[in-house]
């Protein structure tokens, strides 16, 4: 258990220190690749917790396209960071102050509540769920069964987003030639073509 | 030493309040704001993995999924409108952005 | 047929006030005149039956007030004293409609003015036919209003209407001290009626009552305060200032209120309240005090004015005060006589200036008038007779009215009355002066108008030249005429019960007096033409070296002895200021300041304030948003219990 211990104390403090990285560092590259670190080590708690498909998960979509696409727009967006620092000491006092008293209450009440109603507290030790199959099939066995509606919500989320970020960022630039099949479909001969009445051996 | 729940709550505690930190303590960019919102989620999930565990009902791994899921979504709408601001104003200041000011 | 006299003027003023779209200029000057005259031709009939024939009489109209104890009605008293009033006031008005008819031609709103004249006839009808004070006062304050209107009746013309606001404005300060005296007579006496109030005065004299902590005698207050009220009304040195500015208004207003009429209404209500005035033998001497130096005040301005409109008005208010030394020295008869015959000579004075006026395009000043007596032969003579009769040479009635005035004041007893003879005998000769500088500087010598002007020099209309002539009649005839009734033997047949007196008839001692005391106003009107005949047309240049050597003199004079300023500094000035402090200050900065706009700018600085909290900074908001998360936090735990 030792072991246990200290992989939890270690991925912990990593995580919570790469938290604070994030939200300090100067440089805005610094900020998401610090973010990814987090991400890793939060997912190293879950594997830890036995929720080792939601680690994967997290892994492959936080990482890999979240932060990823983070890190692009980083990228795209031509920022000057060296004027961006001042202005961050002057709400430090009463933010600091704000945010440790939400740290302490929140902590305290993780301290010192008890749960409601008939739920109890089955296991007092990180009992992780022992299914055949393992986390994969325990998820897969509930997801697409009593909560197949929400699967599908979530699914014309993501196409919404995936909508509404193409439409939103998509301008039409000059310059760039395009075919417009419905125009081309719907010409007409009064307008695509002209007869002209020439003598033989001259030119137009 | 045991770690039980309460350790699990009091990291996810933590990340929670180092993303409202990040919210009103930058006056960088936008694109930290995002970054916080995102730890602020990531927080939750780890409370949400870390009852279920505890509690040995799976709903809440369902529920982490899912608030997985929004969170992507959210993140690339964010951007996205990002990416327009910066477009229109040439500036992701926070402090540049004050167009609602009484 | 006593309602009929008074109510008919009345009916006229209404029709023709608010019927003249439909009468049209002349239908409201028919109506006006028409019933005006009738009521004069009634004023006349009643004259003979109650004045000479001795039958008085009371006409109960109406109960107006039954109040607990408090108990008067509208009732018209007709006596002695009201009937020669009647055909003063209406015979006056009847006339001046008449003239006006004429003088008012080209004016756009005739209407208006003959209904005007209408309604103060009736005001000051339903004054002298008053039964008890309300009555009065109600009377009093309508000639006021009626005055006001008058003047004012060129509305567009902003000195008209200052001139307006001053005459009811000193008036409304001898109003109130008329109004402290009927109310004081209602606290003695109980009652507002003349029968009772009389009948009890009697037995009020040498008591005292407490006002303002001092004890002081009943019937001297209150017939001091009913003086003051008459000091306003009739224009006695202090309150005058309103009664040459009143020649603002047209000339046949000038005519009826300020010389026959209005003004002599506080010589009636001295005569009238008699009973009352003769208990308070302090007041007398004030009286006669007041009207003698009144005499000689406007006798030394009337002088040195330019306008002829002043020179007259001056010389109104000099004959009032002559009026009222009379009255001061108790020779009641003697006043109202004088009333009655400065009535028809001055009203003749002026409507005769108004002829002049009238041909002169408009023109008051004398000295861009003379030479147009060939002109205006016909106004030329009115002036004359009416001058003379002013002067007081024999046969004229003013000789007659004048000279009694004098010799009374030399028997009288009056701690005064010696006073009010000197005065009145310079005034007499400063009279003469400028009446015969009136007549000399405007129909004689040579003409100082442009040519423009003199070459429309016309004479007046019959219908204004008639009025005159009637009025002349009046002028040369009332004064022998009547002399035997008002004042001489047939005194107490005539007046009867109407005027009281306390002791024996001063008039009869009047009589008495030595033949020099007779003789001598005579002589000093005939100085004061001669010395006028020797400065405005044997040497001319004399008026204009004297009055540039002795400036200061001249000045004085000619501004009124500085009253006017002297009110403006004393009186408006401060008035002015706290009108000034309570507007600004008082009205802006504290209800004002208090109230709408200091409610307004608090909730505008409060906005203010709260606009600052939009920043339009996210993070503000965000971290808004977090304090009230924590705070709520913070607030379920510490609820008992813990967080559920």
């Amino acid at each position: 258990m030792i072991l246990h211990a200290l992989t939890f104390y270690l991925f912990a403090a990593i995580a919570v220190a790469a938290g604070f990285m994030v939200i300090s560092s100067r440089n805005p590259v610094h900020s998401v690749l610090y973010l990814i670190l987090a991400f890793f080590t939060s997912a190293a708690l879950f594997v830890l917790m036995a929720a080792e498909f939601l680690a994967m998960i997290m892994l492959i979509v936080y990482i890999g396209a979240v932060a990823v696409l983070f890190l692009f727009v980083v990228m795209m967006l031509d920022i000057n960071f060296v004027e961006l620092r001042k202005g961050f000491l002057q709400y430090l006092p009463i933010g600091a102050l704000i945010g440790v008293i939400l740290a302490i209450e929140l902590i305290f009440i993780v301290g010192t509540w008890t749960f409601g109603g008939d739920t109890t507290l089955v296991a007092a030790t990180a009992q992780p769920m022992v299914i055949e199959g393992g986390n994969t099939e325990a998820i897969g066995r509930v997801l697409y069964t009593d909560y197949v509606y929400a699967f599908q919500a979530a699914g014309i989320i993501l196409l919404v987003a995936m909508i509404g970020a193409i439409v939103l960022t998509h301008r039409s630039r000059p310059g760039v030639k395009k075919q417009n099949i419905t125009e081309q479909v719907h010409r007409s001969p009064t307008e695509a073509v002209e007869l002209r009445d020439i003598p033989p051996g001259q030119g137009i | 030493m045991e770690i039980g729940l309460s350790h699990y709550l009091t990291v996810a505690a933590l990340l929670f309040t180092l993303g409202v930190f990040g919210i009103f303590l930058n006056r960088k960019n936008v694109i930290i704001i995002l970054m916080a919102v995102e730890l602020m989620l990531l927080a939750v999930n780890i409370n949400l993995v870390a009852f279920s565990v505890f509690l040995q009902d799976i709903s809440g791994q369902i529920f982490a999924m899912f608030v997985l899921t929004v969170a992507a979504g959210e993140a690339a709408i964010g951007l996205a409108i990002l990416v327009i601001y910066f477009r229109n104003r040439g500036s992701i200041a926070v402090e540049d952005i004050s167009q609602l000011k009484g | 047929m006593h309602v009929a006299i008074v109510f008919l003027p009345l009916l006229a003023a209404i029709i023709a006030g608010f019927g003249a779209r439909w009468l049209g200029d002349r239908g409201a000057q028919l109506v006006t005149s028409g019933t005006v005259v009738t009521s004069a031709v009634l004023s006349v009939v009643v004259f003979f039956d109650v004045a000479l024939g001795g039958n008085s009489a009371q006409v109960h109209l109406l109960n107006w007030v039954s109040s607990g104890g408090f108990e008067i009605s509208w009732a018209l008293r007709i006596d002695t004293l009201t009937a020669v009033m009647l055909v003063v006031v209406n015979g006056v008005s009847s006339l001046v409609h008449i003239y006006s008819i004429g003088y008012m031609s080209h004016d756009p709103h005739k209407p208006r003015f003959m209904a005007y004249l209408s309604l103060f006839t009736f005001a000051m009808l339903m004054l002298v036919t008053a039964d008890n004070f309300v009555q009065m006062f109600f009377g009093w304050e309508g000639v006021g209003l009626a005055s006001y209107l008058l003047i004012g009746f060129w509305y567009k013309k902003p000195s008209a209407n200052a001139a307006a606001i001053k005459a009811f404005v000193v008036n409304r300060v001898g109003d109130f001290g008329f109004m402290l005296g009927i109310l004081a007579i209602f606290l003695v006496f109980g009652a507002m009626d003349f029968d009772t109030v009389f009948a009890a005065a009697a037995g009020q004299q040498g008591q005292t009552f407490s006002f303002l902590g001092y004890e002081v005698d009943v019937m001297t207050t209150i017939t001091m305060l009913l003086f003051i009220g008459a000091m306003g009304k009739s224009a006695q040195l202090g309150l005058h200032t309103w009664l040459p500015d009143a020649m603002e208004g047209p000339t046949p207003v000038s005519a009826l209120i300020h010389a026959a009429t209005m003004v002599t209404a506080g010589v009636f209500m001295v005569a009238r309240c008699s009973p009352m005035f003769e208990l308070a033998p302090v007041t007398l001497e004030f009286i006669t005090f007041i009207g003698a130096s009144t005499a000689l005040f406007a006798a030394t301005v009337g002088l040195v004015q330019n306008d002829i409109k002043r020179v007259i008005a001056y010389s109104t208010c000099s004959q009032l005060g002559y009026m009222f030394f009379a009255l001061g020295v108790s020779a009641y008869g003697a006043a109202i006589f004088h009333l009655f015959t400065h009535a028809f000579f001055k009203a003749l004075l002026f409507l005769g200036s108004g002829s002049v006026i009238h041909g002169m395009s408009d023109e008051q000043d004398m000295r861009k008038m003379g030479g147009i007596w060939k002109h205006m032969k016909g106004t030329y003579a009115m002036m004359w007779i009416g001058s003379l009769a002013l002067v007081g040479v024999f046969p004229f009635a003013g000789y007659y009215s004048k000279d009694m005035i004098l010799e009374a004041a030399y028997v009288a007893q009056n701690g005064f009355a010696q006073y009010a003879f000197v005065f009145g005998i310079a005034a007499a000769f400063m009279t003469a002066f400028y009446s015969g500088r009136l007549i000399f500087m405007t129909f004689h010598g040579k003409p100082r108008a442009s040519e423009e002007v003199m070459s429309h020099v016309h004479e007046s209309p019959k219908v204004m030249l008639i009025p005159l002539l009637v009025l002349a009649v009046g002028a040369v005839a009332a004064g022998f005429v009547f002399y035997g009734d008002f004042v001489g033997d047939n005194y107490d047949a005539f007046w009867g019960s109407a005027l009281f007196l306390a002791g024996d008839n001063i008039l009869e001692a009047a009589r008495q007096v030595p033949t020099w005391v007779k003789l001598l106003p005579l002589v000093m009107g005939a100085l004061g033409l001669g010395l006028s005949w020797v400065f405005y047309i044997w040497k001319p240049r004399i008026p204009k070296t004297l009055a540039e050597t002795n400036s200061p003199i001249y000045n004085f004079l000619l501004n009124k002895w500085y009253f006017d300023e002297l009110y403006e500094l004393i009186f408006i000035r401060p008035a002015k200021w706290i009108g000034y402090q309570f507007w600004k200050i008082g009205d802006g900065k504290i209800i004002d300041g208090f109230g709408p706009d200091g409610v307004s700018g608090a909730i505008a600085w409060v906005a203010g304030k709260a606009r600052r909290v939009q920043t339009g900074y996210l993070y503000h908001y965000a971290f808004v948003m977090l304090i009230g998360v924590v705070a709520l936090l913070t607030w379920y735990g510490f609820q008992p219990g813990g967080v559920q």
